[in-house]
């Protein structure tokens, strides 16, 4: 009898948490794998519109990226609530794009200056007279190549 | 001395710790990419040399306002019918060179695929979302159309083959074969989409 009765002196055994940062790590690799750096800190709004008739954009080091939206709430008061256009960490007027444009191509290799493409992240509820600006300013250097980039999805629920 | 129960367990607590502390900085310092999107071309600052003359049958006028209604040659259209419209006016083949249309061979409409254009208008008010659902719906029809001549013609889609055309993984010696039946099918039906201004003639 002795015997059954020694063991009841201590607490429940502690929970094995052995296995948690198996989970952790998991989930630590998961993100790894699927996310990329952030290269620049985003100060305008960027819900993008959905479309369904995508191409995914190949080869990063090709691509430029132009950010429109409404400032955020952090810059409303300085910027105001109308649409802005983002060029790397900074608002731009629509007359910066093009030396933008250039500058960025001028630091990319030589046999790539010919082959950019040009990535509109465009927030869906910004109006298309900042969008037709900017597209002549592109014209205007000949960046002919663009990408308004999209979610993937169903095109009717931007319109809702 | 003599232990029982074999070797003492190691304490992983702080191991624990030192992962989500790993994950917190990835969660914060990385962002999950959208690279997809409408690929565009826009049309060249300087006009071309010789003025191309158009006939007002072979262009689809697509007007967009401000308030996102949509005006699909002179006639107010609703969103969900553009795409059908689009693809009714590409496929027309009117003057019957088209050997391949299936559409309603109509005189007053485009003659060929090849001198099918489309014209989109929009205001300077209209949000950009509405105007990214008609880009959508345009591609959707030439992709459309495209795909069922690359069922008939080679029995796969189209936006298939261009994707894996497309995606630099692919080896060298399946691309050089997709490039010719791409290429094939995109002259069958020309991505023709204008949003310069088109000069008419009747």
């Amino acid at each position: 009898m002795a015997k059954f009765t020694k063991k009841k002196d201590g607490d429940l055994p502690a929970v094995s948490t052995a296995s948690l940062p198996d989970i952790v790590f998991m989930l630590l690799f998961f993100f790894m794998t699927v996310t990329t750096m952030k290269d620049s800190s985003l100060m305008v709004e960027n819900v993008l519109p959905n479309a369904s008739e995508v191409k995914k954009l190949e080869k990063k080091d090709r691509v430029l990226y132009i950010y429109v939206g409404t400032p955020t709430r952090d810059y409303q008061k300085v910027f105001g609530t109308e649409p802005k256009i983002q060029l790397n960490d900074k608002f731009a007027n629509v007359t910066d794009v093009g030396d933008f444009i250039l500058e960025e191509r001028a630091k990319k290799p030589q046999e790539l200056q010919n082959v950019l493409t040009t990535a509109l992240k465009v927030d869906k509820n910004a109006s298309m007279g900042v969008i037709s600006d900017i597209k002549l300013e592109l014209r205007k250097v000949n960046a002919l190549k663009v990408n308004y980039t999209t979610y993937e999805g169903d095109a009717f629920r931007n319109i809702q | 001395m003599s232990r029982r129960g074999g070797p003492p367990e190691v304490n992983a607590g702080s191991m624990a710790d030192i992962a989500f502390l790993l994950l917190i900085f990835f969660l914060v310092t990385t962002t999950i990419e959208t690279d997809a999107g409408l690929d565009r071309m826009l049309p060249p600052m300087e006009p071309p040399e010789d003025n191309v003359v158009i006939k007002q049958k072979n262009i689809f006028t697509v007007n967009i306002n401000k308030s996102g209604q949509l005006l699909v040659e002179e006639e107010l259209t609703n969103l969900k019918d553009l795409r059908s419209k689009a693809m009714a006016f590409l496929d027309n083949g009117g003057d019957g060179t088209c050997n391949y249309c299936k559409g309603r061979k109509d005189e007053s409409s485009s003659d060929n695929p090849s001198k099918a254009i489309i014209s989109l208008k929009n205001d300077r008010e209209t949000k950009y979302g509405t105007y990214i659902t008609v880009q959508n719906e345009l591609v959707g029809a030439y992709n459309e159309l495209r795909n069922r001549e690359a069922q008939r013609l080679y029995g796969r889609d189209f936006t298939d083959m261009e994707a894996e055309f497309l995606n630099p993984e692919t080896p060298s010696s399946i691309r050089d074969d997709l490039k010719e039946k791409v290429k094939r099918v995109q002259d069958l039906f020309p991505q023709k989409l204008s949003e310069a201004e088109t000069s008419t003639s009747n």
